[in-house]
């Protein structure tokens, strides 16, 4: 789906949220804690919310939500981000868009 | 000519028939939950409202395709004014539906609210008759079910790790080769890694079962978190157990500790964004209406990512695990599994012998 796709691709830290979903909010309190701020767009308050759910499972996640691209690459779901977080890989993917730095 | 008006007819009758049709088969769903005094009025109600409903419209329809028989009916527009009913009908059908819904979801809650004021009678001895088998109350039998076979397999799951730590335990203590060491690591391993499965099954039928750590001990659920440990805190107690370690493992332990540390803690104010949510749902309307409110629905909604929270704390704990695995060496592997596993018997000891120390009295 175009719209998704191009979000996506945008620079930085994008992550694809819903305004009712605490995990997404998860999410953002780490990156937080990682000194990025990630562009978010929920998914709920579009008005092509659907198509783009859709989409998004159709990239391969799990949930719809909480989706997160580094770059214009997806990363996936809280379960990819702790994975790599915890491996070392998420902060050397992140540094280039750290806008606070710890 | 005949046959256009008949064709009238039985689209009518085929756009009523449906809607119909449809509360035919919610009924059949319906019954399948035990009370039928419930369901009965509910169903007469929107039925008889159905079926009044598409009376007068089929009427209606009939008295205006009679008096349009009379021109050269052009295809076209007959197809045009069926799909128009047929568009109607649906939409009428789908306005009934959501108001059946609406009904089920009130009359379900006062279902689940009168089994459980049942299964806290019947415990306190106050119900007598044996009339209601739990196998028959679907909604807590199958959920008690899935709790039974958890607390049967958790059972049979610490039997099996406590032979584990022994054959660790002998195993250090004499000279074994790294690769049979490595073997009893990997087991060690998997193990855990089976537990989180069997939780991950349970949380789908009680997620509150899986918050309270029912099936550990009252000293194991002191420490819980997000039903379980905290990953970083057993880092804590278990990397001293370890030593000694090379620089390059201190520093990759000590990012792993940080790493995970982050993460609970996002996960910890994901949970209370959630406890909030919950709260502000079921109070979101003026109260004093009585409980049996759309509010009580709207927050269990809310209440489903609780099993998310679950999987990712549990998600936590199982990459912790294996990232310690690729930090540490095979010995030092079965030396944390060894002492992560005389840990938690310790906590266990400890909760038996506080049940049972003598208390002053009051």
């Amino acid at each position: 789906m175009d719209k998704v796709t191009r979000l996506a691709s945008e620079k930085g830290v994008v992550l694809f949220s819903k305004s009712s979903c605490c995990l997404c909010y998860a999410v953002t309190i780490l990156f937080q804690e990682l000194g990025v701020t990630p562009t978010i767009h929920e998914i709920d308050q579009d008005p092509e919310g659907r198509e783009m759910e859709k989409a998004l499972m159709r990239l391969g996640c799990n949930a719809p939500v909480p989706a997160i691209f580094v770059g214009g690459r997806l990363v996936g779901s809280m379960n990819e981000v702790m994975s790599l977080h915890l491996s070392g890989g998420l902060v050397p993917l992140l540094k280039p868009y750290q806008t606070v730095l710890n | 000519m005949d046959f256009p008006s008949t064709q009238f007819v039985s689209s009518q009758t085929m756009a009523t028939y449906e809607p119909i049709h449809q509360i035919g088969m919610w009924g059949e769903n319906f019954k399948s939950i035990s009370n039928p005094n419930i369901s009965a009025s509910v169903i007469v109600d929107v039925v008889n409202k159905l079926e009044n409903e598409s009376e007068t419209t089929s009427h209606e329809m009939l008295a205006s395709s009679s008096k349009h028989d009379q021109e050269a009916s052009k295809p076209f527009d007959k197809i045009q004014r069926r799909l128009a009913q047929n568009r109607e009908a649906a939409r009428k059908s789908r306005l009934r539906k959501k108001a059946y819904v609406q009904q089920l979801e009130n009359s379900r809650l006062k279902l689940i609210q009168l089994e459980q004021e049942l299964e806290r009678s019947r415990q306190q001895g106050l119900y007598v008759g044996g009339g209601l088998d739990t196998g028959h109350l679907g909604i807590s039998g199958a959920v008690n079910s899935g709790i039974a076979a958890f607390e049967l397999g958790y059972e049979r799951w610490m039997e099996e790790r406590n032979k584990q730590i022994c054959e660790l335990r002998s195993a250090l203590n004499a000279q074994i080769s790294d690769i049979e060491l490595r073997i009893l690591v990997e087991s060690g391993m998997s193990h855990y890694f089976e537990l989180f499965r069997m939780k991950s099954s349970v949380a789908k039928a009680d997620v509150f079962y899986v918050m309270s750590g029912k099936w550990k001990t009252s000293a194991e659920r002191f420490f819980s978190w997000i039903g379980g440990f905290r990953p970083s805190e057993l880092l804590k107690v278990l990397v001293p157990q370890i030593d000694p370690l090379t620089d390059q493992q201190i520093l990759d332990v000590c990012n792993l500790k940080q790493s995970c540390q982050q993460a609970e803690d996002a996960l910890s104010q994901g949970m209370e964004k959630l406890r909030e949510t919950v709260s502000a749902t079921l109070a979101s309307d003026q109260m004093g209406q009585g409980i049996y409110v759309p509010q009580v629905a709207m927050a269990m909604e809310k209440l489903e990512a609780l099993v998310r929270f679950v999987n990712q704390a549990d998600h936590l704990r199982q990459q912790t695990l294996q990232q310690m695995s690729y930090i540490l060496t095979t010995r030092q592997a079965a030396r944390g599994l060894l002492a992560l596993g005389e840990y938690i018997q310790r906590l266990q000891a400890l909760s038996t012998l506080w049940a049972n120390h003598p208390r002053k009295p009051a």
